[in-house]
């Protein structure tokens, strides 16, 4: 489905060198979960943005279904660290932006759209400006917005870095919830333990800069998890100290 | 919200009640300034409604005056807008236009408007075209920069999502850039349309034989103080209409508001 191939980044500056990924190898099946976890700040969006078509590997190479990653597609959505809304069109205009790009007629758009925020339990909050709205909401509306353009692949960017705890907690069972109704093939970045075992199939851990793949959980528990079950803490423990290492 | 409403409206008719008071107060009760050149707001009030029907000094009513002066300022500055902003835009998202326009019009941008009129008094005599090119000039360049500066500072991500949609770079522009840049090209607008009222009057001074620039150098020169004050009024009322209409436009354009 998505195949990463000993994928390298170097940005230069001033004609300094700065590795941020080396040799990143990876696989992710269909309609597969896999969490991305990684410390601090190091080239995790950057993967992100190779995977979606934002930015280019200066080595090695990526494949969706097979096909060379070469820009970005529809095929591929991606809900971002910060809401990234359009703050000029409300929630309902937001959704239906990416079936308005593909050219859809304005009935079937409304409905893609209503569609998706029932999903993301936005329903009633269709005609409101995301100003207007709070945090979490404003990621449902960001995940209903990737979700409507029917992405077989859904790149997920740190999305609950800047919500509150409480908040955080809602809305990893909110995708769990969405993503079990409606499965797609997702990658989801985040620096959270906690978060990428509640959601993952499985976890992929990197080092610190420059990135590498450091290591991969397979996790077996049934969903939806719980935070406090003792496989949970088990894991948790387990895998800290794997994180821990890499500091 | 109603309360507060009121309250601003209240305190925003102090404001104006009070000034006008003072200004009453050192024309007719202390007599500061001889009544000839500094006139109390009474006898201006009573010079506007006598401008209102009256020709003399200037040749002119208020009204003949003011529709000259809308002609030209109207004129000069929707042609302003209507090449300024597109062409902001495109300089703002298009690098080649930038590479092209950019030094030419930084070459140009710092002669101010008013310089321009001896030159279109030479070219176009002192009629309407010489004015409304020089309003022209003065209008343009805070909507080119406006746009353009709108046009930069689009969020990167929000151009991220469009291209992730398959939007092309153009459909980019017209669905992103441009509602994004849309407030910021509204404060040109409004910049703008001050810079146009500034130039008319200072090129109706120097090149014309009407409007309210006019009227007001007319009167200087036989000593009208009075008069000189209504087409001053004249000027700030027109204006700040004119600006009640812009923002009216703007709040039913700009939607959502912003912050990030």
């Amino acid at each position: 489905m998505i195949s990463c191939k000993h994928v390298s980044k170097t940005f230069e500056n001033n004609g300094q060198k700065n590795e941020v990924l080396k040799d990143i190898s990876l696989e992710v099946a269909e309609n597969e979960f896999v969490v991305i976890l990684g410390p601090g700040q190091c080239g995790k969006t950057t993967l992100v943005n190779i995977m979606a078509g934002l930015d280019h590997e200066t080595a090695g190479s990526v494949t969706v279904n097979g096909k060379q990653v070469d820009g970005p597609a529809p095929e591929r959505g991606v809900v971002y660290q910060k809401t990234a809304l359009f703050p000029w069109l409300t929630v309902e205009g937001n959704v239906g932006f990416g079936p308005k790009m593909a050219g859809l007629p304005k009935k079937e758009r409304k409905e893609k759209a209503k569609h998706y925020i029932d999903l993301v339990g936005l329903s009633g909050f269709e005609k409101s400006y995301p100003i207007k709205l709070s945090g979490g909401m404003r990621q449902r509306v960001g995940i209903a917005r990737a979700y409507c353009n029917n992405p077989s692949v859904l790149l997920m960017d740190e999305p609950f870095g800047h919500l509150d705890a409480q908040t955080r907690y809602l809305m990893q069972e909110e995708v769990e919830r969405i993503w079990s109704q409606d499965k797609r093939t997702v990658v989801f970045i985040t620096n959270n333990i906690e978060e990428a075992l509640y959601l993952a199939d499985r976890i992929i851990l990197l080092s610190n800069c420059p990135t590498t793949v450091r290591n991969e959980f397979k996790i077996d528990l049934p969903r939806p998890r719980d935070y406090i079950s003792p496989e949970f803490l088990k894991l948790r423990e387990e895998i800290s100290k794997h994180v821990e290492t890499t500091e | 919200m109603k309360e507060k409403k009121l309250k601003y409206t209240l305190i925003s008719t102090a404001s104006v009640f009070c000034f006008l008071l003072i200004w009453y107060l050192i024309a007719d009760v202390f007599k500061v300034f001889p009544s000839s050149t500094f006139p109390s707001p009474f006898k201006v009030a009573t010079a506007f409604v006598r401008k209102l029907t009256v020709t003399t000094p200037d040749g002119g009513t208020l009204g003949k005056h003011l529709i000259a002066s809308l002609k030209v300022v109207l004129l000069g500055y929707l042609l302003g807008i209507v090449i300024g902003v597109p062409l902001g835009i495109l300089m703002g998202w298009y690098r080649r236009v930038d590479l092209i326009v950019k030094p030419l019009f930084d070459l140009i941008r710092p002669i101010p408007p008013v310089g321009w009129i001896p030159l279109m008094i030479l070219w176009l005599g002192i009629g309407i075209q010489a004015k409304a090119t020089v309003i022209f000039v003065s209008a343009v360049t805070p909507a080119i920069i406006n746009a353009y500066t709108g046009i930069k500072q689009t969020n990167p991500v929000h151009i991220w999502v469009a291209r992730t949609f398959g939007a092309s770079n153009f459909e980019t522009l017209l669905k992103v850039g441009i509602p994004s840049a849309l407030p910021m090209i509204f404060a040109g607008l409004k910049v703008s349309l001050g810079a146009s009222w500034m130039a008319l009057v200072a090129a109706e001074m120097l090149a014309s034989t009407e409007g309210l620039g006019y009227m007001i150098q007319m009167n200087r020169m036989v000593g009208k103080a009075d008069n000189i004050m209504v087409g001053m009024i004249t000027i700030g009322l027109v204006g700040a209409l004119l600006t009640y209409i812009l923002e009216t436009l703007e709040k039913k354009l700009v939607k959502g508001g912003r912050n990030k």
